[in-house]
């Protein structure tokens, strides 16, 4: 027991040292689990414009801090994802959706791998039109030089 | 009818091409704002100098404005500055400065260093103004004509020479500016 004693000092020394890292992180608190749910969600769905690769759940630049704010505040006062999602769209524009809503100018970018899609099939089948008509019209081969291929091919075996 | 198995490839590339062209063209890091050609968001801040004295963007009704996104922290801010500052000096135009996310002290030393080109900055510490106007970066500014809606928003700094963003010239700006005055 005796050689255990430090460890004790030791460990509540290392739970100290630990605690600064452990402010970094934002504790948000919510009355239920809906509302964390949509939080989440939207930190999820929302992009940050600073690094616009990355959704503001993931990034780390101030302004997704700021963003995850403003959607946590609004949460809390019981807004709706839409609420919320459309409280960003009015300052960011559809930029900050990861998921561009459907309209006339993002038509194209909904339906062009459709379309393309759509393309490949019908040059497949074009393609398979024209090599099933190149095999019907292959000449018939007749009963001798079939035997004499089969010929070549069994002595080649022995 | 044959030769279009040769042309209709050629044709798909040729529009491929000028698509990807075109893409190179534009700057994936500004994004369209959709506050443009809408009323700009109200907002009533204190002022850096007078803390004692607000200023709300409806003061400037009648006015054609420019709302500039600065901060001391902000290198390409500096690199405006003296244009920001030309703009106001020789061409008289207005410009209201949104000092974000800075520090009064640090705020007010880089205008005593670099020169005072604003009718007034208002502090925006939080960051929550710039939010209500979409600011993702600084320095970005805003162009709100007479009747309060904002009419361009230039991303970036503002820029003299030709092999920088075209639209971010101070010269169209000045241009653009004549224009909304003689409304």
């Amino acid at each position: 027991m005796r050689k255990f004693a430090y460890q004790l000092p030791l460990t509540l020394l290392l739970i100290v040292l630990t605690v600064p890292l452990l402010a970094g992180i934002e504790t948000y608190t919510f009355e239920t689990p809906e509302q964390e749910r949509i939080y989440k969600k939207l930190t999820e769905e929302l992009r940050c414009l600073v690094c616009q690769n990355q959704n503001i759940a993931g990034s780390n630049a101030e302004l997704a801090q700021d963003l995850r704010k403003k959607a946590y505040e609004q949460v809390k006062q019981g807004k709706s994802e839409d609420e919320v999602v459309n409280w960003m769209v009015d300052r960011y524009g559809d930029f900050v959706l990861y998921r561009p809503p459907v309209k006339a100018t993002t038509l194209f970018l909904w339906t062009g791998p459709l379309i393309f899609l759509l393309i490949a099939f019908v040059v497949l089948w074009r393609i398979g039109r024209t090599r099933r008509k190149q095999t019907s019209e292959a000449q018939p081969v007749d009963e001798q030089s079939l035997e004499q291929a089969r010929q070549m091919l069994e002595n080649k075996e022995s | 009818m044959k030769s279009m198995r040769y042309i209709l490839p050629l044709l798909i590339f040729a529009a491929l091409l000028a698509l990807l062209l075109k893409g190179l063209d534009q700057d994936p890091k500004e994004v369209p704002s959709p506050l443009v050609g809408k009323p700009a968001p109200a907002f009533t801040a204190q002022q850096l100098h007078v803390p004692e004295k607000q200023f709300s963007a409806a003061d400037m009704k009648g006015k054609a404005w420019i709302l500039n996104v600065w901060a001391s922290w902000c290198f390409s801010c500096r690199a405006e500055h003296e244009l920001v500052t030309r703009m106001a000096r020789e061409h008289g135009i207005i410009v209201v400065g949104l000092n974000y996310k800075d520090e009064p002290a640090d705020a007010k030393a880089w205008l005593q260093q670099f020169g005072n080109p604003y009718v007034t900055s208002v502090m925006d510490q939080e960051g929550d103004i710039g939010i209500e106007y979409g600011v993702y970066g600084v320095p970005e500014s805003f162009i709100i004509d007479k009747s309060g809606v904002i009419r361009r928003k230039v991303i970036g700094p503002i820029n003299d020479s030709p092999d920088e963003k075209p639209q971010n010239s101070v010269d169209e700006l000045l241009a653009f500016m004549s224009k909304l005055e003689a409304e």
